[in-house]
């Protein structure tokens, strides 16, 4: 679903992302690991054709993101790191707003917003303003917006930064609900969210991506006893 | 289509929802246009008549379409839902028209505000009327690009200090909305002279006069304005899109 190859990223004399190259199968849930600058958002960003690469390339669903890169945009969703509400609408309307600008007939989005709103519990939020919204509620909304079009690739970029427990607790349950329908890359800073909702774990660390695998493979190959230990052994290069 | 619709149908509501825009897009123009009337009759001089004073205000008022956009546009390029927009199959046309194309009427609805709360002061009810209307829309259109200009290069502060305080000032004081500016004369009239304002306030005057020939005589240095304004606008914003 999912290939990149040699990805890399400069800003003037910063090398955001250095040759990055992955496989991402359909349906898998796959967790961007890594401290701050690490280069997770730059590399979503690209993968989005928000940006373009310095060198290397990347396919979406078989579309490359340099030459195909409004066929890459009809395949993906992007819930990205701060919420990207329209806070004067209301929630239905700013699923009505996500339906229309990606070309959803009246009918079909109409039946694909119910879907969301059911599916999001919603329903009784439905004619309040994002504005109004506690931070939980607007992720959930953020993370339905990017679901309206039924992507192949879901992009979630932090997505549960700055929620309290239970909201992230929440928002967990609706993101295990795409697990093997929606091929999903997920960044995050909390290690526990990686190691519950993920299929594989990508770390990244100056641009590189230095391991992936699954959190029971990491823990192994570092001869850690925990996933945090795992990670912070990945980083500092503490391990064979 | 379907895209521009659903794009504009949002920015048409995010600014609609927001006060400022009655209180400043409604309110203030009708309120200056009384108060000033208010004054006229109780001065001997002839300095805010109703036929002199309605077509400026209506000029001055869409200052404030610049602001109203100006705010929109900076505001989504600070938050993150153009980042997420920009990730759906909406292109960069899409988002330009997108942009202007609720502006348009919302700058003629003020307009309109204008020319009717001026009835009850005495201005005559004729088919002028929708000539000031029809004149109006170079001006809007002008209005509505410096909108999408500054807002794609300011922050959301920015814009209300360029566009909140100086194109207020700059519109309100090189028009000849007040005052003459052939009065004050030398490098001051021929900064007005030479800027867009005057001359959207004397082909609104000429058209409520009915005097066609007049509002040719202003209203294509207004047209050649809109346009600049609207091709730097585009390139701006297209610019910005692409960083």
């Amino acid at each position: 679903m999912i290939r990149i190859d040699g990805l890399s990223k400069r800003f003037k004399d910063v090398e955001a992302v250095k040759s990055v190259s992955l496989e991402i199968p359909k349906g898998e849930l796959f967790a961007l690991l890594g401290v701050n600058g690490a280069g997770k958002t730059t590399l979503i960003k690209m993968l989005c054709s928000l940006i373009k690469p310095t060198s290397g390339d990347a396919w979406i669903d078989g579309k490359s993101i340099l030459t195909e890169p409004n066929a890459v945009k009809e395949a993906i969703g992007l819930s990205p790191q701060e919420t990207a509400v329209a806070l004067n609408l209301t929630v239905s309307e700013n699923l009505f707003l996500m339906a229309g600008v990606q070309n959803l007939d009246n009918e079909a989005a109409r039946v694909r917003i119910n879907e969301m709103m059911e599916t999001f519990s919603l329903s009784k939020v439905a004619s309040r303003r994002a504005s109004k919204l506690s931070g939980g509620w607007q992720r959930k909304l953020s993370l339905a917006m990017a679901l309206v079009k039924e992507p192949k690739v879901l992009f979630l970029d932090e997505p549960t930064l700055g929620l309290d427990v239970i909201a992230r607790r929440e928002l967990w349950d609706e993101i295990t609900k795409l697990k093997g329908r929606v091929t999903v890359i997920l960044t995050t800073h909390y290690m526990e969210e990686a190691e519950a909702l993920s299929d594989r774990i990508g770390v990244m660390k100056d641009g590189v991506l230095l391991e992936t695998g699954s959190a029971k493979e990491l823990i192994a190959k570092t001869g850690a006893d925990k996933f945090e230990d795992a990670f912070i052994r990945i980083v500092r290069g503490e391990y064979d | 289509m379907k895209k521009i619709i659903a794009f504009s149908k949002r920015n048409a509501l995010e600014i609609a929802r927001d006060p400022l825009t009655i209180v400043f897009g409604a309110g203030l123009p009708v309120v200056l246009i009384y108060l000033l009337s208010a004054i006229q009759k109780n001065i001997p001089a002839s300095l805010f008549e109703i036929t002199s004073l309605m077509p400026g205000v209506v000029v001055f008022s869409l200052s404030f379409v610049t602001l109203f956009s100006s705010l929109l546009i900076a505001k989504d390029r600070q938050g993150m839902l153009l980042t997420r927009l920009y990730t759906t199959p909406m292109r960069a046309g899409d988002f330009v028209i997108g942009y202007m194309l609720p502006l348009l009427p919302i700058g003629l609805v003020q307009a309109a505000v204008c020319v009717i709360a001026s009835v009850p002061l005495g201005v005559e009810i004729s088919g002028n009327l929708l000539l000031m209307l029809i004149v109006s829309l170079p001006a809007i259109l002008f209005n509505v690009s410096l909108g999408l200009l500054f807002g794609s290069i300011l922050t959301d502060k920015q814009v209300g200090g360029v566009c909140g305080a100086l194109l207020t000032n700059v519109s309100a004081w090189l028009s000849g909305i007040w005052f003459d500016v052939d009065l004050v004369g030398g490098a001051f009239s021929k900064i007005a002279n030479a800027l867009p304002f005057i001359h959207a306030v004397e082909a609104e005057r000429c058209a409520l006069a009915g005097d066609m020939m007049g509002v040719m005589n202003h209203i294509w240095v207004v047209l050649v304005y809109a346009i600049l304004a609207l091709l730097l606008a585009v390139y701006l914003f297209l610019r910005q899109m692409r960083k």
